[in-house]
């Protein structure tokens, strides 16, 4: 699958203490054509083109997913939390209807 | 009172448009309308299973009025310990009235911590807000929230 340039937005605190339920805040930039949207000039629809799914893991483990329709806003902002027992590192993934996979990832120092 | 042509003309013309706004908030009663509550309900029926959605737990949290539609900050917030023996594995949000009433399906582990998720989504026109929680049990909870869309966001 093809990976996107586009970096998306995310915020981690960058130390927590342990049994800490952080607040993780995610931001992609992607335009979200619904499919609903006509084209003026031609009259024709516009084909749908949408983030349709993001998942967010530590060290392996699922943490917390999305399936995405297209009644997300454009830039689709997703803010959730986890809870952290232990130092690592979060990976977040979104694909678009074209399999194009945006990725990012950030590390976390768990202190006590 | 006389009217010359050109005032009648006008007057039409402005009465039609008035008809033509009068006639926005029906329709909540038009085939179109029916056939999205109808894809509503077959969504959340097919998401709960057997079991009956009960109120409470789940909350929506979304201001009554929104003036744009393609960006209505919403959280949902469910109750729970999220530990490995009870927690919070789904959660459905749909929105009746849009063309597709599919918002999104959030999916939670005992590593969420909590069922807390913000986000910003795209409502049509006026219309009902409704999220299902679903245990790892298997029990539903759900809340609805009525909200009144000034300008709608999905281009249809």
């Amino acid at each position: 699958m093809a990976a996107s340039s586009s970096k998306p937005r995310v915020k981690v605190p960058e130390t927590a203490k342990k049994g800490d339920i952080i607040v993780i805040k995610t931001l992609v930039r992607h335009m979200m054509e619904s499919g609903h949207r006509t084209d003026r000039k031609t009259g024709e629809k516009i084909p749908r083109m949408i983030i349709n799914s993001f998942s967010a893991t530590f060290e392996g483990q699922p943490v917390f997913s999305a399936i995405i329709e297209p009644a997300v806003s454009a830039n689709p902002y997703l803010q959730f939390t986890a809870k952290v027992e232990r130092s690592g590192t979060f990976e977040f993934l979104w694909i678009d209807d074209e399999g194009v996979e945006y990725r990012t990832s950030r590390s976390i120092t768990v202190e006590g | 009172m006389d009217l010359t042509r050109r005032q009648i003309l006008e007057l039409t013309a402005a009465s039609a448009a008035l008809a033509g706004v009068a006639s926005l908030p029906v329709f909540a009663a038009t085939e179109e309308a029916k056939a999205r509550a109808a894809r509503t309900a077959a969504m959340l029926a097919d998401f709960v299973g057997s079991s009956t959605p009960q109120p409470g737990r789940i909350a929506l949290n979304v201001a009554e009025l929104q003036e744009n539609g393609f960006s209505v900050p919403i959280t949902v917030n469910v109750d729970s310990p999220m530990t490995v023996d009870d927690y919070v594995a789904e959660v459905l949000i749909l929105a009746d009235l849009n063309p597709d009433p599919g918002v999104l399906r959030l999916a939670f582990t005992p590593m969420s911590g909590s069922a807390t998720v913000t986000t910003r989504i795209r409502l049509a026109r006026t219309q009902t807000l409704i999220a299902v929680a679903k245990m790892n049990d298997g029990t539903t909870y759900i809340d609805k929230k009525f909200i009144k869309v000034t300008i709608g966001g999905c281009g249809a």
